[in-house]
């Protein structure tokens, strides 16, 4: 579940910077996308509200919609078209409302 | 001339062409893109602060991506350049545009559309498990990124683009664990004398499967697949694809690459009212263009793998031929004897673009084959056999009633992923030929608005 979803290749000289994931403090780089700094750090981006279990995410150009997270005030952001900040605090964790479809 | 109103939207090869002859004409386009900045998904630049080459991030095709990011730079202080900014609906002669939750509506006589392409998608069973990402998603997370989307990674469907992102991902140092390609190599070669028209493209492709095979990545052609294994918490765990002699291949991986070529991404065309037709060849339904890039609708030209897909160059001519002719009917002097040159040399590209069809072909029978238990929409969890329900119990026996009834095409990434499985998943449920079941008809917008839009003050409509 914390284990490392992508496999990073390079450019890990640029600056680093840290985030809050689900209340875990962890590291990335400065010119990571918020998709790229949370599957660095773990497996998946959110639950799916339709009741198959977690997803981390399919397009990564935006047009997918499979990458919503939430920041701990509410707002959400689409994980692969938005830059990671430093200090951010992100939820992946399941929203109140879902509607399991496939018993 | 500087007062008429025009409008590109996009900023990959076909839009930075397009916005080039605008300028070179004395006309101050405004563009309209929602990437950060230019290059498009093709020629994608990567983040300030990454260091990697040109010749590392695009290959043999360093020197054109440089020539237009330096080609666009010199024409930023010429246009007014609209980046992250989301076109999402068109009225006659108005643009509704939105950036961040800002929007606004722009007035226009010349509207290019240059809205490039997304990958096709076939369900495949276990397709919703993390780890399993576009093609193009594959390649975004390495170009863009420097992150390869698994630790073991297969690719499988068809296209050239698969073996581009699997030789990308072995020279970057990511471990392929597989290609598994549903087009047999017959099938290539049955498509060499159409590939022929691009002769040097045609030699890059097979430089490029060469070096894919020496460097020892398994590569099965002719496969079915059959399955993404995994679980709904762990994610993807492995492959199961059929063989043609009736064996089957297991593969363990912790992340899939998925792609069956590319679809253009029309739906702006269709907002606009664009006439579309249906290609036998590709089983999709394509904007309607003349030669010259005109649409059906006046004031409206369409360029780049939004109409069809040629590739990159095919692109940057088509854009270059579509702001000419623009220019024409704006009663604009243009060179006729350049235009004949576009129009020819986009014969060829089409050609090409034929052959890659017949190289790579659509599998859309694998979609008559899938298991009702599969999801057909990723989005809503919506499964093959509730698709079919509708069409066999509840009598949709076309694509949009289907929707109505099973939300199939409803979801968030609004049919762009589940559209042309659905449509040959109808099809065949109802026994008709696909072009009878019709297509999912666009919806504004054409991807999700924040709820706290609101209107720019300076309203330039």
């Amino acid at each position: 579940m914390t284990a490392a979803r992508f496999v990073r290749l390079g450019e890990t000289e640029r600056p680093t910077i840290r985030l809050r994931i689900d209340g875990r403090e962890v590291d990335a780089y400065c010119g990571d996308t918020l998709l790229v700094a949370l599957l660095n750090n773990k497996s998946h981006l959110r639950h799916s509200e339709f009741g198959d279990g977690l997803r981390a995410g399919f397009c990564l150009m935006g047009a997918c919609q499979d990458c919503w997270v939430r920041e701990e005030g509410g707002v959400r952001v689409r994980a692969c078209s938005t830059f990671a900040r430093n200090g951010m605090c992100i939820a992946t964790t399941p929203q109140d409302s879902t509607w399991p479809n496939n018993e | 001339m500087a007062e008429q109103r025009v409008i590109v939207i996009g900023a990959g090869p076909a839009g930075v062409r397009a916005m080039q002859a605008f300028v070179q004409a004395g006309v101050r386009p405004i563009v309209v893109d929602e990437g950060r900045r230019d290059g498009g998904q093709i020629y994608r630049r990567q983040p300030a602060g990454f260091t990697r080459s040109y010749e590392k991030l695009y290959g043999t095709e360093a020197l054109k991506a440089e020539a237009l990011h330096v080609c666009f730079e010199q024409l930023r202080q010429y246009i007014d350049y609209r980046p992250d900014t989301l076109a999402w609906n068109i009225e006659p002669g108005k643009l509704h545009v939105i950036r961040g939750a800002q929007a606004d509506v722009l007035a226009y006589d010349v509207l290019v559309v240059c809205s490039g392409a997304t990958d096709r998608l076939l369900p495949v069973k276990g397709w919703h498990y993390a780890g399993c990402y576009t093609m193009g998603a594959a390649q975004i997370a390495l170009k863009s990124q420097a992150c390869a989307i698994g630790s073991g990674v297969v690719f499988m469907g068809t296209g050239p683009l698969m073996y581009l992102v699997a030789s990308q991902y072995v020279r970057a140092g990511a471990h392929v664990k597989a290609v598994l390609d549903t087009s047999s190599v017959k099938q290539r070669m049955q498509a060499l004398v159409q590939l022929a028209a691009r002769p040097g493209m045609l030699l890059n492709g097979l430089a490029l499967m060469a070096s894919l095979m020496c460097s020892g990545v398994k590569i099965h052609t002719g496969i079915t697949p059959i399955e993404i294994t995994g679980t709904p918490r762990g994610g993807v765990t492995g492959v199961r694809v059929g063989r043609r002699d009736g064996g089957m291949h297991e593969i363990e991986c912790d992340a899939v690459g998925l792609g069956f070529h590319l679809r253009a991404e029309s739906q702006l065309a269709d907002l606009a009212q664009c006439e579309f037709r249906f290609e036998e060849k590709s089983r999709q339904w394509l904007p309607r263009i003349d030669e010259n890039g005109r649409s059906s609708v006046p004031g409206l030209y369409l360029a780049g793998d939004g109409v069809r897909i040629l590739g990159a160059d095919g692109a940057e001519l088509a854009g270059r031929l579509a702001a000419l002719t623009a220019l024409g009917d704006l009663g604009i002097q243009v060179n006729e004897h350049e235009l004949s040159r576009l129009r020819k040399d986009l014969r060829a590209m089409d050609r090409f673009r034929l052959g890659i069809l017949e190289a790579f072909p659509w599998p859309y029978w694998l979609a008559t084959d899938l298991q009702d238990d599969v999801f057909v929409c990723r989005c809503e969890s919506i499964t093959v056999g509730e698709l079919r329900r509708s069409v066999q119990e509840l009598g949709a026996d076309e694509v949009n009633r289907a929707k109505a009834l099973c939300r199939v095409g409803m979801g968030r990434c609004q049919g762009r992923y589940c559209g042309h499985a659905a449509a040959e998943v109808v099809a065949s449920a109802a026994r008709l030929p696909i072009q009878q079941v019709g297509r999912i008809r666009g919806q504004g917008p054409v991807k999700p608005l924040p709820m706290a839009a609101s209107r720019a003050e300076s309203d330039s409509a």
